[in-house]
């Protein structure tokens, strides 16, 4: 039995009366890459972005390391649209911010890149590390915390050094190309000291060659850091190469989930990719 | 590496190029009955020296954070007040406040520190501790006026910091709190630092303490709110706390440079402290460059410089030659007008940009460098 590191529990995400999420539940354990897929307008961001504590969500809840860290589940009105399993827990509302979940220990990429444009490969990498420090304003000023900043300097030296960015470690971080930016933004993501990686889409806007590059990297990541990823993607050579385990969305509701010989098969999914012919 | 071994020698560096700079003022006081146009230099330096405290802690909210605020004004002008009132001697209060029997504070803290530390040592002591009750107090209102108005992000944010400012000046020249700050009528004689090197210090140890918080972990995660909020929420920083932050220390030293201000201008006047103060600031910022400590303290010294000495002559009507009226007063801000806007078209992110002065120097190096390997 492994352990599980992020379970999502009956989530629903409603934005006026469009509802992008639809009680969606998911595990993803210790060590595995899970993928999430689905159409464009699946809720597969939605989703992410309630994980991630962007947006609270209208019902459900996430567990991560056993620690409930997001819970909602509606009173009035919306109580009996979404019930779920949970009918005593009504009056909880769990809402951390994104900086609160990452100090938890689970960091994030963009989909598209979201880099300091200001500063340097180190510096950005080095930022990351400011949700890690532990000392106060004073001393940071005052270089009274000369050892942390030497240790966390140190730190990222050794983690660019990993990730192949160290020679480019002095340019700025929006003259890299395209591909290592996206590496950039995941070290800076690990950075952040997370067990839990989160990729949206790090995929996005590469041609095959960066894609397989990626694959790759995404692969010793998990071996290297002993990472768990959890990720949204487009690229069907990407998901099916690396995950685990795959869940399918579509129209906010999961229509499927297992291995990936299993969903490359699925008729439903099939169908949602490719949409059912009008005579079938 | 480099930066990390250089951490403490920014701190060294710094003060010693603080005692260059104040025995170099020294020594141009005490030639300055022997030189002709040193005397104007003086006061140039004194009145630039504390508008770059002012324009630096601009920088560090509007150019490091990306907080766009234009309450400098108001936290002046708290630290102006605060400082005249509790610096007039208690002899002279009946004559400052003389329509409101002298005012309700009846002591001054200068004075205190003297009765039991000497005349010098005490006064001195007295005087900067006011100075750093000037910055307390701008610091308190910072985060009274921040808690609601940070949620408000751009142009909003400006607008409220704006109307705070103004607010508080309205509030200071109001009939019911006269007796304590003695209204709209001026406030004078209290007690002022007459050298510039007392200048020098202060500001230069303010600008130091600044240099060093944006060069350590909480300047990169303000710079990083400043690049991108959302990625800098993600990576774990916390914007409420930092933005907090950000905005009590800039307000703090703005409370100090309207201390030192009063000083300077040995009387204040609500009336004076305007939005167009604000504004003048900004425009040294911006001319400057915006995220650059070094420009904003080289474009205070310029502006301070055009503003008060080289351009005079332009408003001198008796300078005109032949009949033809050109030179008048008031022509010396259309010339300097036209400066600034060469400078914002050649200059479009300002004299420096982003960079420091250092970087600019090892840039030139790099640049020599390679010129000499192509020959």
């Amino acid at each position: 039995m492994s352990e599980s590191v992020l379970r999502v529990e009956n989530v629903t995400m409603q934005f006026g009366g469009v509802v992008a999420v639809d009680n969606l539940s998911l595990e993803v354990n210790r060590g595995e890459i899970v993928s999430l897929i689905g159409p464009n307008g699946a809720g597969k961001t939605t989703a992410f972005n309630v994980i991630t504590g962007v947006y609270a969500p209208t019902n459900g809840c996430v567990w991560f390391n056993d620690k409930k860290i997001i819970e909602n589940h509606p009173r009035g009105k919306m109580k009996k649209l979404y019930q779920g399993q949970n009918k005593d827990l009504y009056h909880h509302t769990l809402a951390p911010t994104p900086d609160q979940i990452t100090r938890l220990g689970r960091a994030r990429t963009f989909q598209n890149i979201r880099l300091w444009k200001g500063m340097s490969v180190f510096d950005n990498v080095l930022t990351a590390k400011h949700c890690r420090r532990t000392s106060g304003l004073l001393s940071a000023t005052l270089r009274l915390n000369a050892k942390e900043e030497a240790q966390q300097r140190q730190e990222v030296q050794e983690l660019l050094e990993l990730l192949d960015l160290a020679d480019v470690k002095d340019e700025m971080a929006t003259s890299l190309p395209y591909g290592k930016q996206r590496r950039l933004e995941i070290a800076r993501a690990l950075a952040t000291q997370p067990e839990l990686l989160l990729l949206d889409e790090p995929a996005a806007g590469m041609n095959p060659q960066e894609t397989a590059e990626l694959t790759s990297f995404i692969a010793r990541i998990r071996d290297d850091f002993h990472m768990t990823v959890f990720l949204i993607e487009h690229h069907m050579d990407l998901v099916m190469e690396i995950s685990q385990r795959i869940y399918v969305l579509d129209f906010g509701k999961t229509i499927a989930q297992g291995l990936p010989q299993e969903i490359q098969n699925d008729q439903r999914v099939i169908d949602a990719y490719l949409g059912v012919s009008e005579d079938a | 590496m480099m930066k990390q071994q250089s951490n403490k020698r920014t701190i060294v560096l710094g003060l010693i190029l603080i005692a260059v700079m104040a025995l170099l003022s020294v020594a141009a006081e005490a030639l300055a009955g022997s030189v002709s146009g040193l005397s104007m230099l003086l006061v140039v330096l004194k009145k630039g020296t504390v508008y770059a405290l002012l324009a630096v802690s601009m920088n560090l909210l509007n150019g490091f954070t990306g907080l766009f605020s234009l309450g400098q004004a108001g936290f002046m002008l708290l630290g102006a007040y605060t400082y005249a009132i509790l610096a007039i001697p208690v002899a002279k209060r009946a004559g400052v406040f003389q329509y409101y029997d002298g005012g309700v504070v009846q002591f001054s803290i200068p004075e205190i520190f003297s009765g039991f530390l000497g005349d010098v040592v005490g006064s001195v002591i007295g005087m900067l501790l006011t100075l750093v009750l000037c910055g307390l107090l701008a610091a308190l209102l910072g985060w009274l006026i921040g808690l609601p108005s940070l949620r408000l992000k751009s142009d909003y944010l400006a607008i409220a910091t704006l109307g705070f400012a103004e607010i508080l000046r309205t509030f200071i020249q109001f009939e019911g709190s006269a007796p304590l700050t003695n209204g709209s009528n001026t406030l004078r004689q209290y007690t002022t630092f007459q050298h510039l090197y007392p200048y020098v210090i202060i500001v230069g140890v303010c600008i130091l303490l600044i240099v060093l918080l944006v060069n350590s972990t909480y300047g990169r995660a303000f710079k990083a709110i400043r690049d991108d909020e959302i990625a800098a929420e993600a990576m774990g920083i916390n914007l409420a706390r930092h933005k907090m932050l950000s905005f009590v220390i800039s307000s703090f030293f703005a409370g100090v440079g309207g201390g030192l201000m009063a000083m300077y201008m040995s009387s204040v006047q609500a009336k004076g402290f305007t939005s167009a103060m604000t504004y003048e600031i900004l425009l040294m910022v911006v001319i400057g460059g915006i995220g650059s400590i070094s420009g904003s303290v080289i474009a205070s010294f310029l502006f301070i410089g055009c503003s008060e000495w080289w351009l005079r002559f332009l408003d001198d009507s008796s300078n005109n030659i032949g009949s033809f009226q050109l030179l008048a007063p008031g022509f010396r801000m259309v010339v300097f007008s036209v400066f600034i806007m060469v400078i914002v078209l050649f200059f479009r992110r300002g004299l420096l940009g982003d960079r420091e002065l250092p970087d600019l120097a090892r840039r030139m190096k790099k640049s020599f460098r390679k010129e000499g390997k192509h020959k």
